[in-house]
């Protein structure tokens, strides 16, 4: 399964996974579950190379805050596509606490969930499935109009209407089938 | 062992089907092929995995059948709902 | 009412080919059925006990006369002629096919419509009182805000997959219509000196759980609605069970760390939200607002001295008028319920033939606007009192007259185990089968209001718990009992009903109803005490005399 970013352009991955027993190569771009970054948080923002955390569902982001800057990568872990947590932590990483390195959906990460995945601010995905090939790029942009702003640039519909509106427009009255 | 047949749903309508001694997934319980054994109950299930993959079903399992005097019927209240349709006369303006 | 512009349009066009897409790629095999599942759940569509089943969004229960006979015309060609509306402003076809579901979208689409989170785990249709524009005492039309809320919580990436689903109501007057305390969230529209703002209650819910909403808090500015909406979902996007489909509701949250302190966490969070990024401009608040603004009303006197004469001459009218109208804020208006239950028929069920004669109904005497109740009835609020007789006159070959509007025969009752796959027991017989023992109108009207509600399951979308009398359709060894509650009430002074004694079988049931209502008869201090009055009064124990002291 091949990494993708938000246009569905396959991407190299350089990233290793690392588990909470192995030991840490100094030279690679390594990803360690969050625990042991917080146990070796000091070893791990001295390596020279680059280090990213990966975070289960229902892992809390609030210790790590401190070392964002330090952190290349981060990895939201989707038990099931249905557990939607990762979409709040993903929107608090971006929007509240300012995280710029790479923030990645992992796990049950299906071809229909990319819009609202991107829109939360994840710009790197790993889909479960292979095989979706030329939908891919189509399915980051399935709707042209979102209602409300979130971690990405798009602007909802409420504000392009103030841009648009015409005197005419704002006149009418609208009860049932009838306008007035 | 108690008689048993396997139901599922039509994947592209939702209408209710049974298995036949044929094969073929049907509306009509009277038609549902039975299982006497633990071995022919292994069989309708792994039709019903067929019968998935083709994408024919969603959803098949087995239920417990009865004979009656009209015939087979299911033994579950709501499977004897499922095999004839709703209790209730609907589409009709009017009182029962 | 609201009506979309090319904005609205695209998106409904755009989901509509998205879920076509989806559909095919479920027929060719590239989706399995539990991939499949969770996203055409997000199109209303399940699969029930005999068919899948589609639920049609009514945003805050309101449709145009041009809507409702699409309605009629979906039924008509890709279903059996008829739909159910629901006891949340939807409607329902129970035999949809799935090939057939994406054009039927389009259709809808056509019409302003769409199928867009009437299920799954995800924020739901946002509903109101049934009565708004037409009732007084209202600050403003609570329909404002629902579309504002329909559309902020429209395809939000951050709230489409949460513990489990989440239903929001608004009303603006002290009376409420709408249950405000057995939703995720409702909200009441006030006004004090600082302008126009929300009473915020979370936490109610019905279910195995059954719970009444709390206030978090007292007073918040309308301007703050979506970013304080934003607060409590985010909240409970990350707090919320995720282990047990049963525990996974926001009332169990609330329940867990305390209201208080939910209260607490969510202003901490909303102190952190840029409000101004995500509250709505003000603009865009007036633009929405100017939808709902009043019809063009004719000054007529408060009373019509026709209309009063008909109404004395003619019982049947007089009656009619008496259970199935209701004052409206503007003289010389009314509003008028069209009782979707017959005496013996099915509740909630309305066939094409009757939607298209309401949708001539609505465009003749109500400005082409019909609403869809609570209670599964459906309304025209704005008739001229002059009107009236000509309209009821109009209703009564259409089988829509019957005038029990919150009297015993204007029963709920959810599908049940007819038609649904989580009920545990039938539900629509037993309404028939009361509402035909209780058809005499002249002890129909001694009775007075009294709110009979049928679940078939513990999911209780007949909403047994806030029923005067509930009754809840059990499992017990394969027969159907059924379990009877009293003294619920889904108004402004909420309350869950409560457990008389052992299920009563299918035999019974009836039998158990008319004792509750004989026993209320007999012990109520005067014609005026209404049953809810009367079992607050007495409370439970003379009616469990009744019905289980051997005799």
């Amino acid at each position: 399964m091949p990494l993708i970013n938000a246009q569905g352009c396959p991407l190299p991955d350089p990233w290793l996974l690392i588990s909470d027993q192995e030991g840490i190569p100094e030279s690679d771009a390594i990803v360690v579950p969050i625990r042991r970054w917080c146990a070796e948080r000091e070893r791990l923002i001295a390596r020279q190379a680059r280090t990213g955390l990966v975070l289960k569902s229902g892992e809390d982001v609030t210790e790590i805050l401190p070392d964002l800057a330090h952190v290349h990568l981060i990895a939201l872990e989707f038990p099931k596509f249905t557990d939607g947590r990762h979409y709040s932590t993903a929107r608090l990483l971006r929007e509240r606490h300012g995280y710029k390195g790479e923030l990645r959906a992992v796990g049950a990460v299906l071809l229909d969930q990319l819009e609202f995945l991107q829109r939360c601010g994840f710009d790197t995905f790993v889909l479960v499935k292979e095989g979706a090939g030329e939908a891919v790029p189509g399915a980051f942009r399935q709707f042209s109009v979102v209602y409300q702003p979130a971690a990405d640039e798009r602007i909802r519909a409420g504000e392009l209407r103030k841009a648009d509106r015409t005197d005419h427009e704002q006149s009418r009255i609208c009860v049932g089938s009838w306008a007035y | 062992m108690a008689l048993q047949a396997i139901t599922a749903n039509r994947l592209i309508d939702g209408a209710v089907v049974y298995l036949s001694a044929e094969g073929a997934w049907v509306p009509s319980i009277a038609s549902a092929a039975l299982a006497e054994s633990e071995d022919d109950a292994a069989g309708l299930t792994a039709a019903g995995e067929r019968a998935i993959a083709e994408r024919a079903v969603i959803a098949p399992y087995l239920i417990e059948i009865e004979r009656g005097p009209d015939g087979i019927r299911p033994k579950r209240h709501r499977e004897q709902l499922r095999a004839l349709g709703p209790s209730v006369s609907f589409g009709r303006p009017a009182a029962v | 009412m609201y009506r979309y512009d090319s904005y609205d349009r695209q998106l409904v066009q755009e989901r509509v080919e998205q879920f076509r897409g989806q559909v095919q790629r479920r027929l060719s095999g590239e989706l399995t059925e539990e991939e499949f599942k969770p996203l055409r759940l997000m199109n209303g569509l399940y699969l029930q006990l005999h068919a899948y089943m589609l639920r049609v969004a009514i945003p805050y229960g309101t449709l145009s006369s041009t809507q409702l006979r699409t309605l009629a015309h979906i039924a008509r060609r890709y279903d059996k002629g008829y739909g159910h509306f629901t006891t949340r402003q939807n409607l329902q076809f129970n035999w949809p096919s799935l090939a057939d579901t994406p054009d039927i979208l389009a259709e809808l689409a056509e019409v302003e419509m769409h199928a867009i989170q009437t299920s799954g785990n995800c924020i739901r249709n946002v509903t109101a009182d049934h009565f708004a524009g037409a009732a007084a005492g209202e600050v403003e039309d609570p329909r404002i805000w629902c579309e504002i809320i329909r559309q902020w919580s429209t395809f939000h990436p951050e709230f489409s997959f949460l513990p489990r689903k989440f239903k929001i109501a608004v009303t603006a007057t002290d009376r409420d219509r709408a249950a405000l305390r057995v939703h995720d969230i409702g909200l009441k529209l006030l006004r004090d000196h600082r302008g126009i703002g929300f009473e915020v209650m979370v936490g109610g819910g019905q279910g195995r759980t059954p719970a009444l909403a709390k206030t978090i808090r007292p007073y918040l500015s309308a301007e703050h609605l979506l970013s304080y909406l934003e607060a409590i979902l985010r909240t409970y996007n990350l707090l919320g069970r995720r282990d047990n489909l049963y525990k996974a509701r926001i009332k169990i949250l609330v329940d867990a760390v305390g209201p208080a302190e939910f209260a607490r966490l969510v202003e901490e969070e909303w102190r952190q939200i840029p409000q101004d990024r995500v509250d709505l401009p003000e603009a865009e608040i007036r633009r929405i607002r100017a939808f709902f603004a009043q019809p063009p009303f004719e000054t007529v006197p408060q009373l019509d001295p026709e209309f009063e004469l008909l109404r004395r001459g003619d019982r049947a009218f007089a009656r009619w008028v008496k259970s199935n109208t209701a004052a409206h804020k503007q003289p010389g208006y009314a509003i008028v319920t069209l009782s979707l239950k017959p005496h013996g028929g099915i509740p909630g069920d309305a066939t094409s033939e009757q939607m298209d004669a309401i949708a001539d109904l609505a465009d003749t005497y109500s400005f082409g606007e019909i609403r869809v109740t609570h209670e599964q009835n459906l309304a025209l609020v704005h008739v001229r009192q002059r009107d009236l007789f000509a309209l009821w006159q109009a209703l009564i070959p259409l089988d829509l007259a019957t005038p029990n509007i919150g009297l015993a025969t204007d029963i709920i009752a959810c599908p049940g185990l007819d038609y649904c796959s989580l009920a545990n027991a039938r539900s629509i017989p037993v309404a028939q089968r009361i509402s035909l023992a209780l058809q005499d109108l002249d002890r129909l009207g001694a009775i007075g209001e009294l709110k009979i509600k049928i679940s078939g399951c513990i999911n209780a979308c007949g909403h047994h718990h806030v029923g005067h009398i509930g009754i809840l359709g059990v499992d017990k060894k394969g027969e159907e009992f059924y379990q009877v509650t009293l003294g619920g009430s889904g108004d402004e002074t909420a309350a869950i009903g409560e457990i008389v004694g052992p299920a009563f079988s299918s035999d019974r049931v009836v039998w158990a109803v008319a004792t509750v209502i004989e026993t209320y008869l007999a012990r109520r201090s005067g014609p005026e005490e209404r049953f809810l009055d009367a079992y607050r009064r007495l409370g439970p124990d003379p009616f469990k005399e009744a019905l289980y002291a051997a005799h």
